[in-house]
């Protein structure tokens, strides 16, 4: 039996890309009681210069990169982005506005994956949601980090066809949660028509 | 009312499966406490002091004799007996045990009910005014959006996650009675100029640590549109809600950072994409659902009935009940009847099962099988005769369900408080009830008239006390417990947030500061006049004054 945590395309598969960590950041964060900041509001801090200089871009294979490392080194990956080895990792704290002010065609990233730090983050789904239906990703959109099998379905339904599941969780049991419900009411990327659209009630 | 197909089937039996595996996975150690956690709020079950907590849901307030009978059985099989009826029209068990609640959800599946999101940080039980359908003031029954919306909700993939829970009231009369001005979103309808249904969408309006009335962020918005017009609003909520600090987490948070033009400039650029979008509502959708939601079967009947005058001319008892508790109804011969689950020294809310088995009864007899919860945690016939109220009253009376104080101070509103609720500062029910026994002379109670006294055992306000015209908040100073009284909170289209009087009391000085702002709203009051009018002709001066004395 295959022994990898990632379903694709509804199965269990091996992973053949490599995923390039940002460094751990040790900045102090001072935050400044009562003040909101536009935008900013959920109180994460987004990659600093320092780890973004200091991450180790290995030099072969295909890898997936952080964002914000891809963007400061974005001339030096296009032959390998030609090549299909770079593909691309944010985090549910970021926006798409830098990938897509950089990206003429982002479907030109054969994979981007999707970090969510906590099970309780559903940020995640409306990232997905808006990567396939506003913007028109096509290539593979995975879900990483605190990845477990409660949340596959609605990850489904947001637009992702790939989960790495979290180490320790069992992917073969994740597996069957992509079936929990047969007949959604509402319309989402996976189903665009909702339940009364689809069906004589 | 509503009533399931096998698409509705299928997906509350599919839930009961998925809960059961959750459930057993916990059991057997593959799910740790903290990852089974959302899962199980998602279902409605809280992890109380004594046992869990299971919240079922009942949709906009609506609920079949038969499902009735069937929460009588639950409480009995599986509970002690009795059920409490929430703010949020939900029915709460105190005493179920983790490992027979998937038990549970299968018996609700049986009559079409569930707990699906009575919990979680989701959009919860979408909630409604209790008399709709029958308020002679209605100009839109709201309950068929409420179902289509209750669906669309129902596992929204984008939206399971949310920063905070999601809550969405809706009403349809000119008297707002479903408070959506403190509610996440507020969705009221009206008829345009084009006497075409719209909506007046409220936002960012809610209870708990920072109270906040909504405002509107749409004044006009097609019914066709309210899907993806709450998910456009649900949507930049959930990218940019506070998901560091739970405090600051709610959509009002954001929507009073970034202010309710920048909030609504957002919105309006989200719907600018999502507007047509598949979820829009179709004609033939919105017919089918509102099939369920058409008038009852009504006789033709003249509004006047000899033997229910007579029986108020000869019976005073009979009267000073009926003066409370029998509504007006848009249908010549009918009044709607709330049975007051605010007898004088018990829990405000809770009903026994014996309780609910006499209220199925009375519904397949005198009310077309069918009753409402209302978020004052009372139970209503919504469509009785003239000619069988007596009756509806005497069946009550004998089983405690027809305490004569409707509207009235001790007919509280009451959150489960530090009895039950781990969340909970201080206790709430027994303020609650030394407050009814304090007041316990009838005649007194009809004689200061209409007053709403809401009490929270927390700063979660499931009590919502910042908006009762006495309102209690159960605080907790150096371990020991304590009572914040506001006063001149209101629902309603002209809803207002309560104002503290000063510092808080013991336990056992409530029910004389009751009092006292009672006496001095007694000298003060011109005729007619109700409590809630006379703090806002006075302010709270007066009334501080002489609680402070």
């Amino acid at each position: 039996m295959l022994n990898s945590q990632l379903i694709l395309n509804q199965s269990i598969s091996s992973d053949e890309w490599t995923f390039v960590p940002l460094p751990s950041g040790n900045e102090e964060v001072k935050k400044q009681a009562g003040k909101v900041v536009l935008f900013k509001l959920t109180g994460e801090s987004l990659p600093t210069e320092l780890q973004i200089d200091e991450t180790t871009i290995p030099q072969i294979g295909k890898i997936i990169v952080p964002l914000s490392v891809y963007l400061k080194n974005r001339d030096a990956l296009q032959a390998r982005l030609k090549n299909n080895e770079i593909a691309l990792w944010l985090a549910t704290h970021e926006t798409l506005d830098a990938l897509l002010v950089s990206e003429k065609d982002i479907n030109v990233f054969p994979l981007i994956a999707l970090f969510v730090e906590r099970f309780q983050d559903g940020r995640i789904f409306t990232l997905g949601n808006l990567l396939r239906t506003r913007y028109q990703f096509k290539n593979t959109l995975r879900a990483f980090g605190d990845v477990l099998q409660d949340q596959l379905f609605y990850l489904k339904r947001s637009g992702f066809d790939s989960y790495l599941i979290k180490a320790g969780k069992d992917v073969r049991e994740a597996l069957k949660a992509l079936q929990s419900f047969s007949d959604p009411y509402q319309g989402a990327v996976d189903i665009p028509e909702p339940v009364w659209k689809r069906k004589v009630r | 009312m509503y009533q399931y197909d096998n698409i509705d089937q299928t997906i509350v039996n599919e839930r009961v499966a998925q809960f059961r595996d959750q459930t057993s996975r916990y059991l057997n150690g593959k799910l740790t406490d903290d990852e089974f956690r959302p899962l199980r709020l998602q279902n409605g079950l809280y992890i109380q002091r004594h046992a869990p907590m299971l919240r079922i849901a009942v949709p906009y307030g609506l609920l079949s004799s038969k499902q009735l009978r069937k929460l009588a059985d639950i409480t009995d099989r599986f509970d002690r007996g009795y059920g409490h009826f929430s703010t949020r029209q939900n029915l709460q068990l105190n005493w179920p045990k983790l490992e027979e609640t998937p038990d549970i959800l299968e018996e609700l599946s049986k009559v079409e009910m569930h707990a699906i999101q009575t919990s979680g940080n989701c959009i919860r039980n979408i909630t409604t005014d209790q008399f709709a359908g029958v308020a002679p003031d209605e100009i839109i029954d709201p309950r068929a959006i409420a179902e289509i919306l209750r669906q669309w909700s129902t596992f929204h993939p984008e939206f399971s996650l949310l920063p905070r829970k999601f809550k969405i009231a809706v009403s349809g009369s000119l008297q707002d009675r479903a408070i959506v001005q403190a509610h996440d979103i507020g969705l009221e309808f009206y008829y345009d100029k084009a006497q075409k249904m719209a909506i007046r969408v409220w936002v960012g309006g809610g209870l708990g640590r920072t109270p906040i009335l909504g405002s509107i962020i749409r004044e006009h918005l097609e019914w066709e549109h309210v899907l993806t017009y709450c998910e456009a609003i649900i949507r930049v909520y959930n990218l940019h809600g506070r998901r560091d600090n739970i405090y600051k987490a709610r959509i009002k948070i954001l929507a009073k950072a970034l202010g309710i033009e920048e909030f609504k400039k957002q919105v309006e650029a989200e719907w600018h994409y999502l507007k047509n979008s598949p979820n829009t509502i179709n004609e033939s959708e919105l017919k089918r659902v509102a099939k369920f939601f058409t008038a009852m079967p009504y006789e033709n009947l003249s509004d006047q009935e000899p033997t229910y005058d007579e029986a108020i001319q000869n019976n005073k008892a009979f009267a000073s009940w009926v003066k409370r508790s029998v509504h007006l109804h848009k249908q010549k011969g009918y009044r709607a009847i709330t049975l007051s689950l605010k007898p004088h020294g018990l829990a405000p809310g809770d009903a026994t099962s014996a309780q609910m088995r006499t209220v199925a009864e009375l519904a397949d007899l005198y009310s077309f099988g069918e009753l409402r919860v209302s978020h004052e945690q009372n139970l209503i016939l919504a469509d009785v005769k003239l000619q069988d109220i007596f009756k509806v009253w005497e069946k009550a009376k004998a089983h405690q369900l027809a305490t004569p104080n409707i509207g009235l101070l001790t007919d509280i509103i009451c959150c489960p408080g530090g009895d039950f609720c781990s969340l909970a500062n201080a206790k709430s029910i027994p303020i609650a009830t030394s407050i009814q026994e304090a007041f316990d002379n009838l005649d007194y109670l009809h004689d200061i008239g209409e007053l709403e006294l809401n009490i929270s055992g927390c700063m979660n306000a499931c009590g919502h006390h910042h908006v009762g015209h006495i309102g209690v908040l159960g605080v907790d100073k150096d371990g020991s417990e304590w009572y914040q009284v506001t006063i001149g909170g209101k629902q309603g289209n002209d809803a207002s947030l309560g104002t503290v009087i000063g510092p808080s009391f013991a336990a056992e000085e409530m029910p004389g500061v009751v009092r006292k702002l009672i006496d001095v709203y007694i000298k003060h009051r011109n005729p007619e006049e109700r409590f809630i009018d006379t703090v806002r002709r006075l302010g709270v001066n007066p009334f501080k004054e002489h609680v402070y004395a």
